[in-house]
């Protein structure tokens, strides 16, 4: 009995103990699981039961809370960042797949795929506020430092919506590349980079005048342009380096944030979608789809470093901010 | 204690298993559930007032869908319903996709849908339709439909979208700078199957052709395939058995199939008439493919990449049907259209021709891969789904069919092999 104690005292500490180091969640889309990674020991510490079809993942500020698009069961899960336990849900449209927070944590920004809606929800009441009707299969989703434009793009209509956070309502439409998939303001919010998945191209817009002011194309030598499908778009803080994941092409292009060129290609796994950094900035995740791994990538050199099994289809991932 | 513990884990089990089962039956109740949802949420909206955006209409495009009433005929197999309404919401879906873009850009859209009955004239209907100066046409009609369409000299001053016919004479001595042919041809579709048969390594086909005109051509498509990947034809019959199968199948495949030396049983058996009783009935135990077991496809209930399932679900919430090849290429022609109207940013019918098949077309179709329209005959260029009944199996173009201008290219007859002539 006392052994039986120590063991349960042995696994608290190991938990609480776990929750200061870095970690990064994962939602695997075919297992309907979150792999839980310890990103200093690169390792999966835990993986997660979570609702049907798990696809876009956030946390809140504060780093307490993730957010899981449960797209399958209509609505997003809210579940402990430490324990991982399902908190409560959070009403959405049918079949949610990414979404922002506001910079105070109060308001949730959904893109329902099914229904061309982009659902906005109260975080402290837990409702529905507003539908704010968009284009066809709504996905990306960008908000400025301010919290006041959000962009979202949807994949059948190909633009981008330019919508103001108080109002509600859409102030402009912008034509963009076939199948954009995800809009990532700049850390200046001068410019609003949109990736198209079967255009193949990045645009940088800039939100002021709503024009299209660069258009930025891969071209990789021995792989076809067909398979070059841009998705997950990050930015450095220190406006260097911006990285692409090009999904099939199983290449994140690496930019040169000023000028719009391509600087490197790296190869991670195949058919890598999304990207996240660690809160310094120092390495950044890939989910590879298709290989079912994570690649890890130090920033710094432009290297990718290792690769670690996750789960079935590994769609999002979230790094904690502390 | 024990009691109660095991009362619970039995609670327990019977909630999560009940939990799998709703799961796995989610689909027509989980729609319904979405549909209703939908229309609480409808109301909701409006309660609140809250408004759309909507510029100002500044284009107007009416696009006409003509299909055409058949007689059915007597099929063997009676699992699946014969559907009157083909292509009816695969064009709605398209239209309501081209009118939510078209209400950011001031561009509307109406869509009239005209079924041509038995006892009417499909020349004499058409041309009063060309005479109130309809210009855009989706056509769900067949090979001789269409030819005889190409005899009415008004013709050439609209668009036509082909969303049924496969027949490669369309394609080839038949084109008309005009019609765009949505569906794979039969060529493409046989390509697509022997690149993946080639791949297996199963190079040694038996051929059987059905008894229709349509079965003989798509097996002459299957024959220079195997030709052109250099695959062998051990053996080549013609099916002609009158009797209905359902019950004497068990005796008739065996003989029919005796033998011979061969990997696969290949058929063209475009109706059903008796392609789906040769599986587990052949004399040795060889897989089936062609137009039933493995059978190349545009579409399938099976996709789900790509974004597919999206498409799968408003199809069915729309229709509470699956989507059949047909729907997949009317709603493909409408967003074609749409998609081009868009980018053009006018309607008119040489400019829009212009682009369709020029090189900046691109159109997102859940596919993977943009598709587009070669500039020598109009046809789409899209990846080819081989799917049995129930899973999908590949995808082609295979791995390793290189192309210089496009992959997908290497499927059906290439420019210099076209006999079109625009």
């Amino acid at each position: 009995m006392i052994k039986f104690f120590y063991i349960i005292v042995a696994c608290f500490t190991f938990i609480s103990s776990s929750v200061h180091a870095n970690l990064a969640y994962i939602t695997n889309e075919k297992d309907n699981t979150v792999s839980v990674i310890d990103i200093k020991k690169k390792k999966v510490i835990k993986t997660v039961k979570v609702g049907q079809r798990p696809r876009g993942i956030i946390m809140s500020k504060d780093g307490k809370l993730v957010l899981i698009c449960a797209s399958d069961d209509d609505r997003v899960e809210v579940r402990d960042a430490e324990t991982m336990k399902l908190k409560y849900h959070l009403p959405s449209g049918p079949d949610p797949e990414l979404f922002i927070l506001s910079p105070d944590d109060s308001t949730l920004y959904i893109a329902n795929e099914d229904d061309a809606m982009v659902t906005v929800v109260d975080m402290n009441d837990k409702m529905i506020i507003d539908d704010i009707p968009v284009g066809v299969e709504p996905e990306g989703m960008g908000l400025t430092n301010n919290g006041k434009i959000l962009v979202n793009t949807s994949e059948t209509t190909n633009m981008a919506h330019f919508i103001n956070a108080e109002t509600l309502e859409i102030v402009e439409n912008v034509l963009v590349d076939a199948r954009p998939r995800v809009a990532m303001f700049t850390p200046n919010d001068k410019e609003v980079w949109v990736s198209a998945e079967i255009g193949g191209t990045v645009k940088v817009i800039n939100p002021n005048s709503k024009e299209v002011t660069h258009t930025i194309g891969f071209e990789i030598p021995g792989v076809n342009e067909e398979s070059i499908q841009p998705v997950g778009v990050r930015h450095t803080k220190d406006g260097k380096y911006t990285f692409v994941a090009l999904g099939p092409a199983n290449r994140i292009a690496v930019v040169d944030q000023k000028t719009k060129k391509v600087i490197k290609y790296l190869l991670v796994g195949q058919r890598v979608w999304q990207l996240a950094f660690t809160p310094d900035q120092k390495t950044l995740l890939s989910t590879n789809g298709v290989s079912n791994d994570v690649s890890f990538i130090n920033v710094d050199k432009l290297k990718v470093e290792k690769s670690i099994k996750v789960g079935r289809f590994p769609w999002g991932v979230v790094i904690s901010p502390q | 204690m024990r009691a109660k513990v095991f009362l619970i884990i039995s609670i327990f089990i019977s909630f999560s298993l009940s939990f799998v089962i709703e799961a796995r039956e989610l689909s027509i109740q989980q729609l319904e559930e979405r549909k209703k949802a939908d229309k609480e949420r409808k109301k909701e909206r409006e309660k609140r007032g809250a408004k759309e955006f909507q510029k100002e209409v500044t284009l107007t495009t009416d696009i006409i869908f003509i299909s055409k009433e058949r007689e059915t005929p007597p099929v063997l197999s009676n699992l699946d319903p014969i559907l009157e309404d083909e292509g009816f919401y695969g064009v709605k879906l398209a239209i309501e996709d081209n009118l939510t873009t078209g209400r950011f850009l001031g561009h509307d859209y109406k869509v009239e849908f005209h079924r041509i009955l038995l006892e009417e004239n499909l020349e004499i209907e058409f041309k009063k339709l060309l005479k109130q100066g309809k210009k855009i046409f989706v056509v769900d009609l067949n090979e001789d439909e269409l030819l005889s369409l190409m005899k009415i000299p008004e013709i050439d001053d609209v668009l036509i979208f082909n969303v049924r016919a496969k027949n490669d004479s369309l394609r080839n001595e038949n084109c008309r700078k005009n019609f765009f042919h949505i569906p794979p041809s039969y060529s493409i579709l046989s390509d697509a199957l022997t690149q993946y048969l080639v791949k297996k390594k199963w190079k040694k086909w038996f051929l059987v052709t059905g008894p229709d005109k349509n079965d003989q051509i798509y097996s002459d498509a299957l024959k220079s395939s195997a030709k052109k990947f250099n695959v062998k034809i051990k053996e080549e019959k013609i099916w002609n058995f009158t009797a209905d199968l359902r019950r004497t199948a068990g005796k008739e495949v065996p003989i029919f199939t005796k033998g011979s030396k061969y990997d696969v049983l290949v058929v063209a058996d475009e109706d059903g008439e008796f392609g789906e009783y040769l599986a587990y009935r052949t004399w040795d135990p060889r897989p089936i493919v062609g137009t039933q077991g493995l059978k190349p496809n545009s579409w399938h209930r099976t996709h789900e990449q790509w974004g597919a399932t999206q498409m799968q679900n408003r199809f069915r919430r729309e229709s509470g049907r699956w989507m059949t090849e047909v729907d997949y290429h009317s709603w493909t022609a409408v967003r074609a259209i749409g998609e081009t109207i868009t980018r053009i940013q006018v309607n008119d019918v040489d400019e829009m021709r212009k682009y369709l098949l020029g090189e900046k077309f691109g159109l997102g179709a859940y596919k993977g891969v943009k598709v587009s329209f070669r500039s020598w005959n109009g046809q789409l260029r899209q990846p080819i789904l081989l799917a049995a009944p129930r899973s999908m199996v590949s995808v082609s173009p295979q791995e390793g069919y290189i192309h210089p201008v496009s992959e997908l290219d290497t499927l059906g007859k290439d420019q210099p092999e076209s006999t079109c002539k625009f």
